[in-house]
């Protein structure tokens, strides 16, 4: 599935016909193959299909959230983003610069200077302070130590931990020691930011709590972002689109109101048929034109979901309500039974 | 060959299970012993003419890498440099006429320093330990000769722990490189140490310098194993952590790499510590001066009590070498709060400065005082006498009491009842026991003896390990001293068998309360860091120099982890299997032959392989008390510049041992597969 585009701008990250096959000798192995073969089938030829044919671009200042179960390859297309893994076929430009062609050097200074990356385990170096672990890139780019420590102490205290700087990570709560792992991504000021499952290995108190802080960072910050979750509503509290990955494919990318409301395949109505549409359908989506409808009385927002107008929707008498963007214009039309549809679940 | 002969008729029986084709071998040995009063000689033993003339080859071999290839070149410029080393650390111990010409260091300066050591890695009880551990050996009149030892440990452990670490990361970097040294490596580390003696004193010079290179090669294949280890387990998050941070490939290795294999790393430390010591102390087989030394000559004039004496002061340096090195891999680092003083984030190393420099400063003033000889010692010269002690500890003022204990063990031993108890097991292990069991050993045709091997390996392991323990002994047999093989071997296999009898129902007794289990594994922990040379002391003391004192020494060495493991295995049965038997209203033995034991065996099996090798490598060092095997020989050669035959016998002890190794490794494995237990 190709994206919707969001933004007129060109990609940030762009990738074509990406291959990842893990093997005794994967190159020569997707040329002879035939390339509509799936997952059980490259399986049976004693290959892994990691990343199978994906063709997916994230825009400046976009948040993509890559979704799937474990195992579906969702890990390993962000490794292929940041070429923690050398891809077997296809295309991957970042700035529109061939990340394959690139030399060692090249590569290194690509992540000193544009890429930051959260882990699901953190990846935290055991042997370091907070402050040198968040201090580690600043120092293998060269800085001197005082301004890396200046620049690591800001960053500490962004992400909440004023007063550990000393502390080692064994001395952290699991909370704690992946607010350093965001420290660390965020000192060298990265143009795209990778996070892999940075908050599956943590409570789910704590993971709420986490997900509110990154979303306050993001909001200061606006980094373009790749986030991997196998937690749906993880995705759909953050995502500005999602990629739901299946077998090393991608089933279907789009925003969450239409991966919920119109689902490519089986495979992604079955992982959206417990979702409570109301909460993630807004009231902007299901506006039809305005024109030809006579529109009356005060216009709900466009951002505002349909859970969230429940009770007007329940309570008011117009067949068609008018939706508002956030200027206050009237943009278009809610159809109230359309979207009591969505709301009490015999519409989809 | 026989054993070419039976092959094809063993292979081509397919459908047989695994023990039933070792039956069928060890039917064929059986066969041949018994017609072994029919046989041809030439099938008894393998004759004279057919035994390839190994020796010289070798001879010849070495000698054209020593001088045409001009490695004896290389190797006298590296003990140059080595000998730089040792003189320098021999002059600041012990004070030799060398540069720096410091030395010596007084000895309490070195005792205040140790002891502030034991505080900063183990608090206050390691501090008295290290500091009594060096104030004993100063008191009992022992500094020079231990500081001798600790000369050549202070250069060959970290030269052990750089080459070894430098060698892991080779192997750890290229898998090609790491495919070529494993081999080598669980060669090298059953060789016996004569083995690595002999080539030591032709390319190294005798000496010191020859001993620290033998030592420095025992201890380097432990060190290699552990850095490997250590970087394959660094998380990968971490290293792609690294990555992400922009590390070239130097930075990843020694900012990312090396500390995050930091415990692994220290393991190794420990490893290449204890085993030094251990070798420093045999090398004085070459004649190295020191703490070996001393032993070897007192044992040799039994001197049991100033050999008692010896001993303590090696086990007391062992274990406190084991325990700092144990400390140092659990100490993790603390974290001061922000803005802490200087002084305070360093204060370990202050005091360790500080306490050196204090008390070389007391010393030094203490032995310019007038020296009092104990002999008119009174309250007025009282302090130039103790600034006489903090000078050196002389032979007189040294609180030694070698005669007196030795009258005491002495005496302690004739009693009747005791003497009794030692003459009887003496006599019935001598005659009943051991001196039958080799003769049978001996008996036994070259062929049937391989095949009974053969059969054995087949049974536990399968075909590839019962091929190859096959052709490990035809190999023995045709180096031409099967006879000295066999009585190794015998020696093994009776000093095991007894430690079987009584470690593993230590163990499992040990295992049946935690009180129990915590203290045997204490002192199983401890006793495995005796140097191997200390276990001679009790088994002369008890049993004399013969037969029974060999096998004693390596019966209470190989006892240890037999214990140890069999513990172990009986802790780790899953308690949802014991409640279960329990459930199922086991009795007590029934839960323990049907459940504990059972699930307990691949993990005892790890122990049972331990004592074998500790056995193959003490019954060469008993070569001391005096045996008539391959232990013998190997010591014989030492004198002399048979580089070939000392080669032959050592490659035969370490063919033996790698069978075993090979066949109870292997079982364990499947063992473990089968019972699921990873």
């Amino acid at each position: 599935m190709s994206s919707s585009s969001t933004s007129q701008s060109s990609p940030v990250i762009s990738a074509r016909n990406v291959w990842k096959l893990f093997g005794p000798s994967p190159e020569r192995y997707l040329k002879s193959m035939d390339k509509g073969m799936d997952f059980e089938a490259i399986r049976a030829d004693g290959y892994i299909a990691g990343v199978r044919d994906v063709s997916i671009d994230v825009h400046k200042g976009e948040m993509l959230v890559i979704m799937g179960l474990s195992g579906s390859g969702k890990s390993t297309l962000v490794r292929c983003f940041s070429r923690l893994h050398d891809i077997t076929g296809g295309v991957i430009e970042v700035d529109g610069q061939d990340i394959m062609g690139l030399s060692e050097k090249d590569l290194i200074a690509l992540r000193r200077s544009k890429m930051g990356m959260v882990f699901q385990s953190f990846g935290l170096l055991p042997h370091r302070t907070v402050l040198e672990n968040v201090a580690f890139p600043l120092e293998m780019r060269g800085q001197d130590k005082h301004t890396r420590r200046e620049r690591a102490l800001e960053v500490v205290k962004l992400v909440g931990l004023e007063g550990r700087e000393e502390y080692f990570p064994r001395e952290l709560s699991g909370g704690q020691q992946q607010r350093v792992g965001i420290a660390r991504s965020l000192a060298i000021e990265p143009d795209i930011w990778f996070l892999d499952e940075p908050f599956s290995a943590l409570d789910p108190l704590i993971r709420r709590e986490m997900q509110d802080e990154f979303l306050r960072l993001q909001e200061m910050l606006g980094k373009t972002i790749v986030f991997i979750t196998h937690d749906f509503d993880e995705a759909l509290r953050l995502a500005d689109r999602i990629a739901i990955m299946k077998d090393g494919a991608v089933e279907q990318c789009d925003t969450p109101d239409q991966i919920v409301l119109n689902p490519a395949t089986e495979y992604v109505r079955k992982f959206t048929e417990d979702i409570e549409k109301a909460r993630v359908v807004h009231a902007g989506v299901l506006a039809e034109a305005a024109n030809g409808h006579s529109l009356e009385g005060a216009p709900v927002s466009a951002k505002a979901s349909i859970h969230d107008l429940a009770r007007l929707l329940v309570e008011d008498g117009r067949a068609y309500i008018p939706v508002s963007d956030a200027d206050g214009q009237v943009t278009g039309a809610l159809d109230r039974a359309k979207a009591l549809d969505v709301l009490l679940g015999s519409g989809a | 060959m026989t054993l070419v002969a039976d092959m094809p008729g063993a292979a081509n029986a397919q459908g047989l299970s695994q023990s039933q084709k070792a039956g069928i071998l060890l039917l064929a040995a059986v066969a041949l012993m018994l017609a072994r009063p029919i046989l041809p000689d030439a099938m008894v033993r393998l004759p004279e003419w057919a035994i390839p003339p190994l020796a010289p080859m070798l001879d010849a071999l070495f000698n054209f890498i020593k001088d045409d290839l001009g490695l004896i070149h290389l190797t006298r410029f590296l003990t140059g440099q080595l000998e730089v080393l040792l003189d320098a650390t021999a002059n600041l111990l012990y004070g030799k006429r060398r540069w720096p010409n410091l030395g010596p260091i007084p000895w309490p300066a070195i005792a205040a320093a140790g002891a502030v050591l034991g505080y900063a890695l183990g608090g206050w009880r390691m501090a008295v330990f290290a500091g009594g551990t060096f104030i004993w050996t100063a008191l009992v009149g022992q500094w020079k000769i231990a500081m001798q030892t600790m000369s050549v440990l202070t250069v060959a452990a970290p030269v052990a722990f750089l080459v070894g670490l430098g060698l892991g990361i080779l192997a750890w970097k290229y898998r090609g490189f790491d495919r070529v040294i494993k081999p080598i490596l669980s060669v090298l580390q059953t060789l016996p140490f004569f083995t690595y003696l002999l080539p030591a004193v032709i390319f190294f010079k005798v000496g010191p310098t020859a001993g620290a290179v033998a030592t420095i090669v025992y201890a380097i294949p432990p060190m290699i194993l552990m850095t490997t280890l250590g970087l394959r387990k660094v998380p990968a998050e971490v290293v792609e952590a690294g990555k992400m941070s922009g590390c070239t490939r130097l930075q990843m290795l020694t900012r990312v790499y090396i500390p995050a294999a930091r415990t692994e790393i220290l393991v190794g430390v420990n490893q290449v510590i204890m085993l030094c010591l251990a070798m420093v102390v045999l090398t004085a087989f070459i004649g190295m001066p020191g703490l070996g030394a001393k032993l070897l000559s007192n044992m040799g004039s039994f001197k049991i009590g100033n050999s008692f004496e010896i001993g303590v002061t090696i086990v007391l340096l062992a274990i406190m070498l084991d325990r700092m090195s144990k400390a140092w891999v659990l100490k993790q680092p603390e974290h001061f709060e922000r803005g802490t003083p200087w002084w305070k984030r360093n204060v370990y190393l202050i005091g360790f400065v500080g306490a050196f420099v204090v008390f070389l400063g007391i010393s030094v003033l203490a032995a310019s005082l007038p020296n009092v000889l104990a002999d008119d010692l009174s309250l007025r010269n009282l302090p130039g006498y103790i600034g006489g002690i903090l000078d050196e500890v002389t032979r007189k003022q040294s609180l030694s009491n070698g005669k007196e204990i030795d009258t005491a063990i002495k005496g302690f031993l004739a009693i009747d009842g005791i003497q009794a108890v030692t003459e009887w097991l003496r006599w019935f292990l001598n005659v009943k026991v051991l001196i039958p069991f080799r003769n049978a050993m001996l008996w036994v045709p070259t062929p049937a003896f391989i095949l009974l091997v053969m059969a054995f390996a087949w049974w536990l392991a399968g075909r590839r390990e019962a091929l190859i323990a096959g052709l490990f002994f035809t190999l023995v047999a045709f180096s031409g001293w099967w006879d000295r093989s066999v009585i190794t071997l015998y020696t093994v296999i009776s000093a095991t068998i007894l430690a079987m009898m009584i470690g593993i129902p230590l163990g499992i007794f040990a295992s049946r309360s935690e009180r129990w289990a915590g203290r045997i594994l204490l002192a199983c922990d401890t006793a495995q860091t005796f140097p191997s040379f200390i276990y001679l002391i009790p088994a002369i003391m008890l049993f004399g120099v013969n037969d029974v004192a060999v096998v004693f020494s390596i019966l209470i060495f190989a006892t240890v982890p037999l214990t140890r493991y069999t513990i172990e295995g009986l802790r780790t049965v899953p308690p949802e299997m014991t409640e279960a038997a329990d459930m199922s209203g086991a009795s007590r033995l029934q839960k323990l032959l049907s459940v504990q034991l059972p699930l307990a065996l691949p993990t005892m099996a790890v122990g049972f392989n331990q004592a074998i090798m500790f056995a193959f490598f003490m019954v060469i060092i008993a070569a001391f008390i005096g045996t008539q095997d391959l232990g013998q020989e190997l010591q014989r050669t030492l004198a002399g510049t048979d580089l070939g035959k000392n080669f032959v016998l050592g490659m035969n002890v370490s063919l033996m041992a790698l069978t075993f190794d090979l066949i109870i490794t292997k079982w364990a494995e499947t063992r473990k597969q089968a019972l699921g237990l990873g």
